[in-house]
């Protein structure tokens, strides 16, 4: 793994959720409370603002910084548990990570959202992009390869009726729309995988 | 005071400061309370640092119980308490009740000098289980 270069992972996370605002509010429109998007934005603007002062410090007290920033930030249910992605990450991961450790600490931040929303795969929530995107790591797959799993596992919220969150009022009705959550995550994997290999 | 302390947390203020009124005139001045709702920006949501900052008006060495609305509400407390930390994190108690019965139940038995534990019993009573 090339030397980690957190500046540009921030730009790039935050120039991909701006350019999907409008795309993840539409989602969150069908089947919450539409405000997503705007939310997502606000939060990775804020982390976009400190992006400097985040990657000076050592890398789990930045993901730590970062996780402090959303949750105070992007509102909703959102940001307890993006805000819970990036603190677990932050402690688990060392300051110089290989993608061993990486692993270990993305499974072990998926645990802690899991917690934290009182929820498991299946229930149409961004564990459900999490999940795979976790074992494809594991399983030793490329960036792309990552990319492309957690696109067609956002796909596959679509049929899922929502057990957790606002959705889940909707009961059956919520089938049929994909989840706002898994899709930002599918976009952030895509935008860090990239980043991280250097390509555009 | 020694008394345990109420939080209300809704997704709207006006739930909020309208459950904590009623508190207020049912139970009286005798329990620490304080209330928050809405997302900070305008719009109807719960915000961590609003719940943080309710949580410390509200707080009590006795404790605090926290009764929420829905599910971001919880959600949204629960990760306010891990921010406070221990050693005041295990005082600090999100309830599983109604929000504006279980607000008033908890603070009629905090008013009486109860502890944490009974507060919190005595609001999860009316949630069927």
């Amino acid at each position: 793994m090339a030397a980690l270069d957190l500046a540009r992972l921030i730009t790039a996370a935050a120039d991909t959720i701006a350019a999907h605002a409008e795309e993840l509010t539409a989602l969150d429109q069908a089947i919450g409370d539409g405000d997503h998007g705007l939310n997502m934005k606000r939060g990775f603007e804020a982390v976009r603002a400190e992006a400097q002062a985040f990657s000076a410090k050592p890398l789990p007290e930045a993901l730590k910084a970062i996780g402090t920033k959303l949750v105070m930030t992007v509102g909703g249910a959102s940001g307890p548990l993006f805000g819970t992605l990036f603190l677990a990450l932050g402690k688990e991961i060392s300051a110089t990570p290989d993608r061993a450790n990486l692993t270990a600490a993305f499974g072990k931040a998926i645990e802690a959202v899991g917690a934290r929303g009182k929820s498991q795969v299946g229930q149409k929530t961004m564990l459900d992009v999490l999940q795979p995107a976790y074992e494809a790591l594991v399983a030793g797959k490329s960036a792309a390869e990552i990319a492309d799993i957690a696109d067609r596992a956002a796909d596959a919220t679509v049929p899922m009726k929502a057990l957790r969150g606002r959705a889940s009022f909707l009961g059956d009705r919520s089938i049929g729309h994909m989840d706002a959550g898994g899709r930002s995550v599918a976009l952030l994997v895509r935008t860090i995988g990239e980043t991280l290999e250097g390509q555009p | 005071m020694s008394n345990v302390g109420i939080v209300i947390v809704s997704h709207s203020p006006l739930v909020a400061e309208g459950t904590a009124d009623m508190v207020r005139q049912m139970v009286g001045d005798e329990v620490p309370l304080a209330w928050c709702g809405g997302n900070g920006h305008g719009g109807l949501g719960t915000s961590v640092e609003a719940i943080m900052g309710a949580i410390e008006k509200a707080w009590s060495e006795a404790g605090v119980a926290i009764l929420v609305d829905l599910g971001g509400a919880e959600t949204n407390s629960e990760m306010a308490v891990e921010m406070i930390g221990e050693p005041r994190a295990q005082k600090i108690i999100v309830c599983n009740a109604p929000i504006v019965e279980g607000a008033v139940m908890a603070a009629t038995e905090a008013s009486g000098g109860a502890s944490l534990k009974e507060v919190v019993a005595t609001a999860h009573e009316l949630s069927p289980s």
